[in-house]
């Protein structure tokens, strides 16, 4: 028997996709039998950032209205033989879909997969409900930033209303040199504020956008810096405990300045 | 001179993540606070068991309300007392027995 696991924010821009879309080809290369399930229906996106937006025939919602069986609607990925994608559709609306469709197709889900992913869509509206509806784990993704910060608060609070206790969290987006100067929210401070278990750090990085670019998540791009932290995290995922990754600043010339003068 | 060279380079300044800490801090404090009317009944029930035992209160009359704003939010109780109980010590010591 298999694990749902949602992957959520409240916030959108933070990296729900682009995260889902990693853990998930970060388990498949550990040999896992995975399914990424996008639930964003009119918004979709999970098919580009694994670069398998051409083969799409069935989605979603022809899986819970009926219209086809779950196994036609499954795509291969291009890279793994053990990794799928359940796309969601484009051209429908959230309310295509209720919560107690998609407890069914998770069970279903869970039967065939090791994991599935449920890539859920930003606010807490029916698309939230549906995608937490027959989720067993929550991942929370957050930036370092106010407005972040503060929905994931409010998304910890629903979940925890709705049974989905002790959800983790992945700060994404941080920038070293940032927290180092006092400008950005270290993590620290954010494991303060929202008081849940954090399951990885993902730093700022601009080969997550080329990655995205070809439409190959940067877990299997080994230079990649957010690659290293996506891989770290599915480790922490299949229960292995893996330490945070170092992310100071490399010192610059400044810095040996400092030290030379007695500042440092 | 030391001093001047520290602040050149980049210490001491006002950071901007202490400002974002404290504006979450309170925009939270309101974000949490709109808890459901069945743990404010609770609530109100448990102040009114503690507060008989010192004095008897017009319970018809109370008053009890979570404000909120821009600033704070605070439990805001109005509670007219009728009459105060004399031997409020020994009632005191039966609440911890």
């Amino acid at each position: 028997m298999g694990e749902v696991i949602v992957v959520t924010s409240g916030k959108g821009g933070v990296g729900k996709t682009t995260t889902s879309a990693n853990i998930g080809t970060g388990l498949a290369n550990n040999g896992h039998k995975v399914v990424l399930v996008d639930t964003d229906i009119g918004l979709r996106n999970l098919d580009v950032v694994l670069g398998l937006e051409n083969r799409i025939v069935y989605d979603l919602v022809d899986v819970t209205s009926g219209n086809c069986r779950l196994k036609q609607a499954l795509i291969k990925d291009k890279r793994f033989t053990n990794l799928f994608l359940l796309p969601a559709a484009q051209t429908k609306d959230k309310t295509a879909v209720n919560p107690e469709q998609m407890k069914t197709l998770c069970q279903e889900l869970k039967e065939e997969f090791d994991y599935a992913i449920i890539d859920c869509p930003a606010g807490i509206e029916q698309g939230f409900r549906n995608a937490i509806a027959g989720a067993d784990r929550a991942v929370v993704v957050c930036t370092p930033e106010v407005s972040a910060v503060r929905d994931a608060d409010r998304i910890i609070g629903l979940l925890e209303a709705s049974e989905l206790r002790n959800p983790k969290l992945i700060i994404n987006r941080l920038r070293p040199a940032m927290v180092k100067r006092g400008d950005m929210m270290d993590i620290s401070d954010i494991l303060d504020i929202l008081a849940i278990e954090l399951i990885g750090v993902v730093p700022e990085d601009e080969s997550i956008v080329v990655s995205t670019n070809r439409g190959e998540p940067a877990v299997m791009d080994l230079g990649s810096q957010a690659g290293e932290a996506y891989r770290r995290i599915t480790k922490r995922i299949q229960g292995e405990e893996v330490p945070l990754m170092n992310l100071e600043v490399p010192k610059g010339l400044m810095d040996r300045l400092k030290k030379l003068i007695g500042l440092g | 001179m030391l001093e001047f060279i520290s602040r050149m380079l980049g210490r001491e300044s006002a950071s901007s993540k202490s400002v974002a800490k404290e504006r979450l801090r309170l925009v939270l404090v309101h974000d949490r606070a709109s808890i459901s009317p069945a743990m404010l009944n609770k609530l109100r029930e448990d102040l009114v068991k503690v507060i008989s035992n010192y004095m008897e209160i017009d319970e018809a009359a109370l008053e009890f309300n979570l404000c909120q704003d821009d600033r704070e939010v605070a439990l805001v109780a109005n509670i007219p007392v009728v009459k105060m109980k004399r031997d409020y010590s020994a009632k005191g010591q039966d609440l911890n027995s």
